[in-house]
């Protein structure tokens, strides 16, 4: 008795039709999601990654020291280095002698202790010191992080061929254009870009000026660096003017440094090489200085310890709940004990290496062997459940056909079942030494964060690890020290997805099996 | 020529003191291993000497190896674990009885502090001396009764062992069932390390409660109700420990952190489970998981360093709009809602791949009623599918607020440390996670109420993460058996 369902009526088909775009809104929204999560994973590794790029290159001095006194010493100290380094950088600059700013700013090109490598050098290899020593030198870090930044925002300019230079006042000069037309042109072009609120250099002769102002057809200059030329005509010398990205006021290194360093990139005395410090030295200071091979090892140190302790620990707990318990209510106390173990925040295990391991047991603060112990009971549970998983999913055969050839029920596990397993169980423990590496929280409290300036050679001796250095030069004051940080954050990832494609690998392989 | 010999016996024993202990007792443990596991071998190895019934082994011989080699180790092994227990309560109570009363009389605090003084000096490979007579003499003394102990450790554990290596000998015959006891031996090795897992939350447990209890006795610490109910927080002074500013500012940022992650982690689960091609679910998952492996320090760093002040720049945008009071919002560098949303996006992947595996566990002969009686896809999700899917959805989203509540590095990097009660996301506000690394970086000595209120803070985080999880984790196997 059921009626044919009538034609859908106007009204039922703009319900249709809003039912429908209900349904594209709504497959609209998911991959809105999808594409939003996405965007701020690339977000994230494009920002990160974009900053890093400048740490691993850095600027440094090249030069050769020459002190005779050197030769043949042994306690050649920081002060006696430097000594020689700034008599080197008066000979390069002979005009900064008797101007007290001149030459703060010279000696400012590089920090005190960027002599440090060389002292240790020499120390070590005493027959070294035969003279003269060429030598690199880090550039103070903000110099440097303006030699990668800023220099893309300059402007250089020929603005003419010089005239004649004279005197003008007590500490400025005049210099004329030797055609008819003088710096109209350059004013202008000045004012059309509104450079005029940057800082000009003006480099001619092989000096470098700064621009004072502009008075009609004559340049009123200050003296910088270089070897001033002889007041008089300067032969149609090409004047050449850099207008820098920002005002002296607005940075740290100066309009001098910055036109000495210019100066030195000329003559190839300042050069950009591989920043091979962020790998072979230990923390520092001095952002120039400083590098993540304490914490490199710390690391290596601080995971050997967790890999020791939690992955036969892991192993063999699950080889226990999966192959050998039997039901009882200690055994499931263990199995909910482990769930909920695997999700207890991470802080709560430095709170209890701080309280057993430094308080009740009185081992080192801050040592790889306390951070590994932590870090080991914090991925404990991971690997035990990934490994119970991996045991799960042998055969039940393979164990009845052991047992049946009268092996005993260990030798069945230990023999046949472990060896299946251990694709499923090598992936687990490498995501959980993945996880271990990455983490910050605990080893904070356990007093990992002491600064260590030396690389350790041991586990019970003081030591960092890469979290904890990230976030120690992320509170550093220096701008230098965020393009550093991103540095350590790339070399951090990099471990991480190498650690994450082998499991993903081994997966890979233990499936097609 | 006697008391030249007796000095000599000190400064060995003295030497003996300052080894490291770890090598001193694996090497010979493993040798007397070794050398027992070849000589039971061997001895019953020559007993097998026919094929009959009779005169076949009960067990093999590697079985009566591993026996004389347990037998051997484990005694030995037991005498060493006493040592490590016992020896520095021993060593620390013997020199204390013979210090000199003007240095006891200064209270025990000042006692201990000294003995740990010179339990790190003796640690020392070579000591070097301070010049302090009774420090330089208690750093000699402690050295020669750590020695002392450690030569009567080592005689016990020799003795030990050979008792155990004779017995044993004794008990390998014929028809010993050795695989019968090696067997239940490993067994219980193997309990050992499942219990590490109780161990360590008992341990947990056990110092937090310890400690928190401790807190609530001090004389300059708080009462229960002024702790959890106070409004006050001022821990580094070490006056106020009202503890609401900061369970305030954790709520607020596992909300505000919750309000990103569960849509886009919920439809990103819905997309992918009911949409996608398989091509790109098998894509997307594994960069949707990627995001779960970046390490916290890194968003941390992320939020700080660009979030944040995009935050502060809106904030500041927000109040010079014409009809906004002009410090509306607090805009500052480090802000509540920089660390919600960077925490939000670190907690997409919990979310959405739980959801992902309880919509797939929704039986399909539901979703093909649906779609039967005419209901378009997104019908079908929203009216069957994401009903029958709802417990667990809320178990995942438990767990990730669990997880938003116990996250340290991006607050710690991002949030700010001002103790304050304010609705204003752009604020810097903090959490119990902030003030435990606040309070416990770079100072141990656990005797100020400041850095004993960490655990109590320790112990709230640790029991509410725990209720959560528990119901979550209770959600997830209750509906686990109802569809399987």
């Amino acid at each position: 008795m059921t009626k044919p369902s009538p034609v859908p009526a106007l009204e039922d088909r703009t319900q249709l039709r809003r039912r429908h775009q209900a349904e594209r809104r709504f497959k609209f929204y998911g991959q809105l999601a999808i594409t939003i999560a996405i965007g701020f994973l690339a977000i994230l590794l494009v920002s990160i990654g974009n900053r890093a790029a400048s740490a691993f290159s850095r600027h440094v001095i090249v030069m050769t020291l020459d002190r005779t006194d050197f030769a043949g010493r042994e306690d050649i100290s920081v002060t006696d280095l430097n000594l020689a380094v700034r008599d080197q950088l008066l000979e390069i600059f002979p005009e900064a002698a008797d101007d007290r700013t001149a030459q703060n700013d010279l000696f400012g090109l590089t920090t005190r202790l960027a002599v440090l490598p060389l002292r240790d050098y020499l120390r070590e290899n005493p027959d070294r010191a035969n003279l003269p020593m060429r030598t690199r030198l880090a550039v103070s870090d903000d110099l440097d992080l303006y030699l990668k930044m800023q220099i893309q925002r300059h402007r250089q300019l020929d603005i003419g061929r010089a005239g004649r230079l004279s005197q003008s006042g007590a500490n400025a000069l005049r210099l004329t254009d030797s055609g008819p037309d003088g710096f109209a042109a350059f004013q202008d072009r000045l004012a059309a870009d509104e450079f005029l609120s940057r800082d000009i250099l003006i480099a001619t002769n092989g000096a470098w000026f700064q621009l004072i102002e502009i008075s009609g057809a004559a340049l009123i200059l200050q003296h910088l660096a270089g070897p001033l030329p002889d007041l008089g005509e300067l032969d149609r010398a090409p004047i050449r003017a850099t207008i820098l990205g920002d005002t002296d006021a607005n940075r740290i290194a100066s309009n001098r440094q910055i036109a000495m360093a210019m100066l030195m990139k000329e003559q190839d005395l300042i050069q950009r090489q591989f920043n091979r410090s962020l790998f072979a030295n230990a923390d520092s200071t001095y952002p120039e200085l400083a590098g993540a091979a304490a914490a490199i090892i710390g690391s290596l140190f601080t995971m050997l310890v967790t890999a020791l302790f939690a992955i036969p620990v892991g192993i063999l707990a699950a080889v226990y709940l999966e192959e050998f318990a039997k039901h009882s209510l200690l055994t499931s106390a263990i199995e909910v004990n482990i769930n909920n173990l695997a999700a207890v925040p991470s802080i709560i295990f430095g709170l209890l290496g701080a309280a057993v391991f430094l308080n009740t047991f009185d081992l080192p603060r801050s040592a790889p062997l306390v951070g590994g112990l932590v870090l080991g009971l914090l991925v404990l549970p991971t690997i035990i459940i990934a490994s119970r998983a991996a045991l799960r999913s042998v055969p039940r055969s393979v164990r009845d056909a052991a047992l049946g050839l009268g092996a005993s029920p260990s030798q069945a596990v230990f023999h046949h079942v472990l060896p299946l397993a251990a694709p499923g169980i090598l992936t687990g423990a490498i995501i959980a030494m993945a996880r271990a590496l990455g983490e910050t929280a605990p080893l904070l409290l356990i007093g990992m964060v002491a600064f260590i300036s030396e690389v350790p050679t041991s586990p019970d001796e003081e030591a960092t690890v890469l979290p904890v250095l990230i976030f120690k030069w992320f509170s550093g004051a220096e701008r230098a020290w965020e393009p550093m940080t991103s540095a350590v954050i790339i070399i951090l990832l990099t471990v991480l997805v190498a650690m994450n494609l082998l499991a993903v690998l081994l997966r890979r392989r233990f499936e097609r099996r | 020529m006697s008391a030249k010999s007796s000095t000599n016996d000190d400064r060995m024993l003295q030497t003996l003191g300052h080894l490291p202990i770890g090598w001193l007792v694996i090497a010979p443990l493993a040798a007397a291993g070794f050398f027992a596991f070849y000589f039971g071998r061997t001895k019953v190895g020559a007993l097998a000497t026919g094929t009959t019934m009779e005169s076949r082994l009960n067990s093999q011989p590697n079985y009566h190896g591993y026996f004389l080699a347990f037998c051997t180790i484990l005694p030995a092994a037991l005498v060493f674990v006493g040592y490590v227990v016992f020896a520095e309560d021993h060593a620390r109570g013997q020199l204390l009885a013979e210090l000199p009363t003007y240095l006891t009389d200064r209270g025990p605090d000042q006692v201990a502090l000294f003995l740990d003084r010179v339990a790190n000096q003796a640690q020392m490979r070579v000591p070097a001396p301070t010049g302090n007579t009774l420090f330089d003499a208690s750093v000699e003394r402690y050295s020669a009764i750590k020695g002392n102990l450690r030569l009567l450790a080592i005689l016990l554990a020799l003795i030990a062992g050979s008792i155990g290596f004779v017995i044993g000998r004794r008990r390998l015959t014929r028809h010993f069932r050795a695989r019968l006891y090696v067997e239940r031996t490993i067994t219980a090795f193997l309990f050992l390390c499942a219990a590490i897992a109780i161990m360590t939350t008992i341990g947990i447990v056990l110092s937090l409660i310890l400690e928190t209890v401790r807190f609530f006795r001090l004389p300059d610490g708080p009462t229960v109700s002024e702790f959890l109910f106070g409004t006050e927080w001022n821990a580094q002074t070490g006056r106020n420990f009202g503890a609401v500013p900061l369970f305030f500012g954790t709520i607020m940022i596992a909300l505000l952190a919750m309000c990103v992650a569960v849509p886009i982690g919920l439809f990103s689960a819905i997309y992918l489970s009911e949409y996608a091609s398989p091509g790109f679910r098998s894509w997307v998952k594994p960069v949707l998981e990627l995001l779960a492996g970046i390490p916290t320090v890194v968003y941390g760093f992320f939020a700080a360093t660009l979030i944040a002040p995009i935050v502060r720049s809106g904030a500041q945008w927000v109040n010079g709009l014409p009809f906004t009071p002009p410090d509306m919002l607090a805009a500052q560098p480090t802000s509540a809602l920089a660390a919600g949303l960077v925490m939000g996006i670190m907690i997409i992947p919990f979310i959405s791949s739980l959801s992902d595996d309880v919509i797939n566990a929704v039986p399909q002969p539901l979703r093909d009623g649906a779609l039967a009686m005419g209901a378009t896809p997104s019908e079908a999700i929203k009216q069957v599918v994401l009903p029958a899917a709802l417990p667990g959805i809320i178990a995942a989203i438990l767990l990730a607020v669990s997880r938003a509540i116990g996250e340290t590095m991006i607050v710690v990097m991002a949030a700010g440390g001002r103790a304050l009660i304010t609705v204003d996301p752009t604020s810097d506000i903090t959490t119990v996670t902030y003030q435990i690394v606040a309070l416990l970086t770079g100072d141990t000595a656990f005797d100020s109420a400041k850095t004993i209120s960490a655990f109590a803070l320790g112990f709230v985080l640790f029991g509410v993460t725990l209720v959560f999880n528990v119901i979550a984790l209770h959600v997830v196997r209750r509906y686990r058996e109802a569809y399987d």
